[in-house]
């Protein structure tokens, strides 16, 4: 339940529509039992044949009632609803801000596909929470309480009865229910585990076992996992129903006990005669606050479990911080170096790097080459400082950058190549990344200057053509050189680019780089990638090697530092 | 209104007796509906004319009993569907796969195999909710508003009339839900996958923005897209509870209209109080299941959409026909494509459009082009993953077609593109291509794919386990295994899609040294984009756009 607060707490739901949602459901649900309440009155009461005139207050609450539900239903409906996407709303802002300093090394656990299920289905499904979680518990209690207490005061001991039976429909019954169904859920989470892991295999790896001969083997390991799942499914479907049975017994147990003591009553002259069949249809209807529930409790405790999903990533502290008195950002001129770096990502892993150097003078331009998993991305994660050094030191103009605040470290970078993203969005918005406040003229310089003005020209809708979904619309040589634009039109004083050539023919490869290289300018430049174009281009060439000591990955890695002119081997 | 898939129906015993059970359960139901209503109005009625409790002990053991007996239809429904669901989805479950390793051998790629499995191992729940809830509702909303209908008119014509003028209502106003439910759904499902998309879009794109700066500045556009979500659900919300609104008021106004006229007419003496407070009672029941009904249309369109996925599966045309005929081994027969077409039913277009190629014993063929122009479905023919569209595939002078396929399957060995490691260890993954292999076996197929000293730098050696939740392993490393493999099994056709692909200089070269070793002795098909491999084949086969552009001839 501490989780409720805190989701609460996240969230911020508007008090006043909830306020209005629970009064307008117990409105809604109070005025179902006096509908039919009034009604068993109504009907008693004439059969004693009254003057109809009598009657006349009776009938018109009973036609109020049955006017008025409908309509405070749905405005429970609207307003809970909309309160509750609200809160969604909130919590995805939340969400985004909670995590974008986490990006990327602190959420390099998880895939993109995994967050977006917490952030789009997880909190999604905390609806529920808000919607049936909350209110119908309160209105529940609201018109239980009312309806014991107009039923205790025309008998006691109708009272005491329908409290029993509201308590045990609406507490113990949904609780039961919940913990059976909870309990079924624990019981198959393994097997179905094992069932989807069997089937995903086979199914993907179906070519492979054919060509292999092994149908039937396949095919017998994955009857095992489903006749298993299949048996505990239909013992578990014993106990999915009781809940509901158990309902309806309290239900039926209930009414039948409230006739009894009123009949008693009635026995004893303790009671109108009228008023027996008004306590039992009072005591039938009023089940209707309580009948909501069993499922509420069900999907409480389903909602709950996302909204913890959701917890534990916003819950994250952000492992870089600014420091309380930053030193002054730092210049253009000044000189970056790593100073014998080693870097993990989490504890117990393998280092990505160890003992590695690095000197970045202005309007240098170092290439860094070396197979994959050597550790080319960690250098740039550790220079924009998005994971800071196990041992060693980043410096920039000689004070550890530990010492700047983190903007000040990014601004004096500019991200170009292979996983620059390109956002589904249109290539003005892209380009607007690198400098916001730029103005038409300068798109386009910076377009001109990675060579894809004339391409863009061309296009119906220019400055505002759609890219598609990770840039699906460019070819991956416009998809380099709009990373490289936008890159350009930043102010920073070093490129950072990373394997730009990725998936480009030679020709394409060497004509971009050749590019790249004019446009630079007085800039820094620092080329990561695993191909030889470029390479004679650069004053210096540092080599990150991984050797296969280690377990799996790479376990040392050293720098190697050759002199300019085209070395053309990647490793030693 | 949304009904269930006939092929559910038609298929399954499971079905068909779940469909039994919950018609002869409803017909109960109804009958212990009117009589609860009886009982309690008997009673109350009773007490009215002054009868003591022991006069009306009897009525009311027999509402416990009749309420007991609610209780277990209620019961009976639930384990009914429940059962029923597990029994249908188990079947199609195993029918899926039996016919995937059958007739439907060719590649499922990762995200859809884990879509099938997620709909086929969870879509349990969705199932048995439209099997527990929405069938027996289905069932419910027909016996009982009839009963109902039917003990009213014998009690009081009068009631009956207001029932019958009220209860068309009803109908319409389902009818409009069940259309808006549908609709409803889809346009929830479009908004959040159009939410979705923008997120991931962001959240790939965090690095970026970050080192931009740029991050903070996003927050505005994520709170947007969740706003304008909020907004498009609410529209679409508003047209659904306006007309659940709308079924709601036909049914209390219904029960007021019901309740008055009975009171005025009580008052006349037109009827009796016990007729009077059974219709009352029985009021309720009437609209009762109908509304039900229309509150569980969304759990119906999730189970139907699950058994629907699994359906469509297991009814798509065999991709390959088993045959009989025992093949001829490669080793002396030539292997001949002849005018082969292969198109994929659901695309436009051929992807080999009539080419002729022959594999002669023991040489090496090379198939160059650019991806997409059809390379990797010339290995799929020649493993009888699937079968020419139009023209023939000959072993020495037999049809493929009409070959056992997997008499002809233990002549090849196959080395993917991507190759699947299976969650065990590392000696059992090689073992795939061999399985009575024993560990000095498995070792020397290592050794010649170039794999056995990675393998043995792994912490557990050949007993590292791999594969979904096991040991990561390389791109290079996993092309290594499956060379082992093909290694192990010593077939003497050998189809090799892509090996070095994707991999950096080093791994490359490891695995085409392996090819090299691997290729002497056997016929080899080599499916490439890269010249390097290409040049140490027989013959060179260029493909473009599904056709044969060129042939070159060159020394090995």
């Amino acid at each position: 339940m501490h989780e409720i607060r805190r989701l609460e707490a996240l969230a911020q739901p508007p008090r006043g529509p909830m306020a209005v949602s629970i009064l307008a459901g117990s409105l809604a649900v109070g005025f179902g039992v006096a509908l039919m309440t009034s009604a068993g009155y109504l009907i008693s009461r004439a059969a004693e044949q009254p003057p109809i005139l009598s009657l006349t207050v009776v009938i018109v609450a009973v036609r109020f009632f049955g006017l008025a539900r409908p309509l405070a239903r749905y405005c429970e409906r609207l307003v809970s609803h909309d309160a509750a996407l609200r809160a969604l709303a909130t919590i995805r802002s939340r969400f985004y801000e909670r995590i974008e300093p986490l990006a990327p090394a602190q959420l390099r656990e998880y895939r993109s596909g995994e967050l977006l299920a917490r952030m789009v289905g997880d909190v999604d499904a905390l609806q529920s929470l808000y919607v049936r979680g909350l209110g119908p518990p309160i209105v529940a209690l609201l018109v239980g309480a009312a309806s014991v207490a107009v039923a205790a005061a025309v008998l006691p001991a109708a009272g005491a009865i329908l409290a029993v039976g509201l308590l045990l429909a609406g507490l113990v019954v949904p609780l039961a229910g919940s913990a059976l169904s909870r309990a079924a859920a624990r019981r198959q989470a393994g097997v179905r585990g094992r069932l989807t892991a069997e089937l995903v295999e086979v199914l993907r790896g179906a070519p492979e076992l054919v060509v292999y001969g092994r149908e039937e083997e396949t095919l017998g390991r994955v009857r095992t996992a489903d006749r298993e799942l299949a048996r505990l499914a239909r013992r578990d479907a014993l106990a999915a129903g009781l809940a509901d049975a158990l309902s309806i017994l309290v239900v039926g147990a209930t009414v039948a006990g409230v006739l009894a003591v009123a009949v008693a009553a009635h026995e004893t002259a303790a009671l109108d005669r009228v008023l027996v069949a008004t306590l039992a249809l009072l005591a039938l209807a009023s089940f209707d606050a309580v009948a909501p529930l069993p499922v509420a409790a069900r999907e409480l405790f389903g909602s709950l479990a996302a909204g913890r999903r959701v917890l534990d990533l916003t819950d994250r502290q952000a492992a870089i911080r600014d420091p309380a008195v930053p030193a002054p950002a730092p210049s253009r001129s000044d000189v970056v170096t790593l100073e014998a770096v080693t870097a993990r990502y989490a504890a117990g892993e393998d280092p990505a790097l160890s003992g590695f150097d690095l000197r970045l003078e202005p309007g240098r331009r170092i290439a860094l080459v070396g197979p994959s998993g050597a550790g080319k991305t960690t250098v740039v994660n550790l220079l924009l400082r998005f994971l800071d050094p196990e041992e060693g030191r980043v410096m920039i103009a000689g004070r550890d950058i530990r010492e700047y605040r983190q903007s000040d470290v990014c601004a004096l970078f500019a991200l170009a190549g292979q996983d620059a993203h390109v956002f589904n969005s249109t290539i003005r918005a892209n380009l607007a990344i690198g400098r916001p406040d730029a103005g038409d003229e300068e798109l386009w310089s910076a377009l001109r200057r990675a060579r894809l003005a004339d391409w863009v020209v061309s296009l119906p809708d220019g400055l505002d053509t759609l890219v598609g979904e990770e840039g699906a619309q460019l070819s991956g040589g416009q998809h380099q050189r709009l990373t490289i634009a936008r890159a350009l039109l930043s102010k920073a004083p070093v490129l950072i680019l990373d394997e730009p050539t990725a998936h480009l023919d030679p020709e394409t490869a060497q004509a971009l780089m050749d590019d790249v290289f004019t446009e630079a300018g007085e800039r820094t430049v620092l080329l990561i990638t695993h191909r030889p174009e470029g390479l004679q281009q650069v004053d210096e060439v540092v080599a990150l090697t991984s050797h296969p000591g280690g377990p799996g990955s790479c376990a040392s890695c050293t720098t190697e530092k050759t002199s300019s002119t085209a070395p053309t081997a990647t490793s030693p | 209104m949304l009904r269930l898939d006939p092929r559910l129906v038609r298929r399954g015993r499971a079905v068909r007796t779940m469909l039994a059970a919950d018609a002869a359960l409803g017909v109960f139901a109804a009958l212990l509906v009117l009589a609860q209503a009886i009982l309690i109005a008997h009673v109350a009625a009773s007490a009215f004319d002054g009868k003591a409790l022991d006069a009306v002990t009897v009525p009311l053991v027999v509402l416990l009993a009749v309420v007991a007996g609610r209780a277990g239809t209620a019961w009976g429904f639930e384990v009914v569907g429940r059962r029923a669901a597990t029994d249908v989805l188990s079947g199609l479950r195993m029918e899926v796969v039996e016919r995937r390793l059958r007739d439907q051998p060719s590649s499922l790629d990762g995200a859809a195999s884990a879509e099938v499995a997620t709909t086929a191992v969870d879509g349990a729940a969705a199932l048995e909710t439209t099997f527990a809830r929405y069938v027996p509702q289905v069932v419910l909303a027909v016996v009982v508003p009839v009963a109902v209908l039917v003990l009213v008119a014998a009690i009081d014509l009068v009631s009956a009339g207001v029932m019958l003028l009220t209860l068309p209502l009803v109908p319409v106003f389902m009818w409009l839900i069940g259309r808006y439910t549908e609709r409803k759904t889809e346009e929830r499902r479009l908004a959040l996958a159009l939410l979705a998309t923008h997120f991931l879009d962001v959240v790939r794109g965090l690095p970026t923005l970050r080192a931009f700066n740029r991050g903070a500045a996003q927050a505005e556009r994520v709170a947007e897209a969740g706003d304008r979500y909020r907004r498009t659900t609410m529209k679409t919300l508003r047209l659904a509870f306006l007309s659940g609104a709308v079924l709601e008021l036909a049914a209390t106004l219904g029960i007021a209209l019901v309740a008055v006229t009975i009171g005025v007419r009580l008052v006349r003496g037109g009827i009796g109080l016990e007729a009077g407070l059974t219709v009352l009672l029985l009021a309720p029941e009437l609209y009762l299941p109908l509304r039900n009904l229309a509150a569980q249309f969304h759990a119906a369109a999730d189970g139907r959409a699950a058994a629907e996925r699994l359906l469509d599966l297991v009814e798509l045309p065999p991709a390959v026909r088993p045959g009989t005929a025992s093949p001829p081994s490669p080793e002396l027969a030539p292997v001949r494509l002849e005018a082969v077409t292969f198109a994929y039913p659901a695309r436009p277009g051929p992807v080999l459009d009539a080419i002729d190629l022959e594999l002669a014993p023991g040489e090496t063929v090379a198939v160059v082009g650019p991806s997409g122009s059809g390379k990797s479905t010339v290995a799929a023919l020649l493993l009888k993953l699937v079968e020419p569209t139009t023209g023939r595939i000959l072993v020495g002078s037999l049809d493929l077609a009409t070959c056992d396929s997997q008499a002809w399957r233990e002549l090849l060995a196959w080395v993917p593109q991507r190759p699947t490691l299976f969650r065990a260890s590392v000696a059992d993954n090689v073992r795939l291509g061999d399985p009575r292999a024993d560990d000095e076996r498995v070792r020397r197929a290592a050794a010649l794919a170039g794999a056995d000293d990675f393998i043995r730098a792994l912490p557990r050696g050949y007993d590292t386990v791999v594969g979904e939740g096991g040991r990561a392993l390389s791109a290079g490393e996993q092309q290594r295994i499956a060379l082992a493999r093909a290694f192990l099994r010593d077939a003497p056709l050998v189809v090799l899609d892509e090996p070095t692909a994707n991999l950096d200089g080093e791994s490359a070269e490891i695995v085409a040294d392996a090819v090299e070793r691997l290729r002497a002795d056997r016929t080899v098909l080599l499916a490439v984009h890269q010249p390097e491999l290409a040049a140490r084949a027989d013959r060179v086969v260029r493909l473009a756009a599904g056709r044969i552009v060129e042939l070159a001839a060159e020394a090995a």
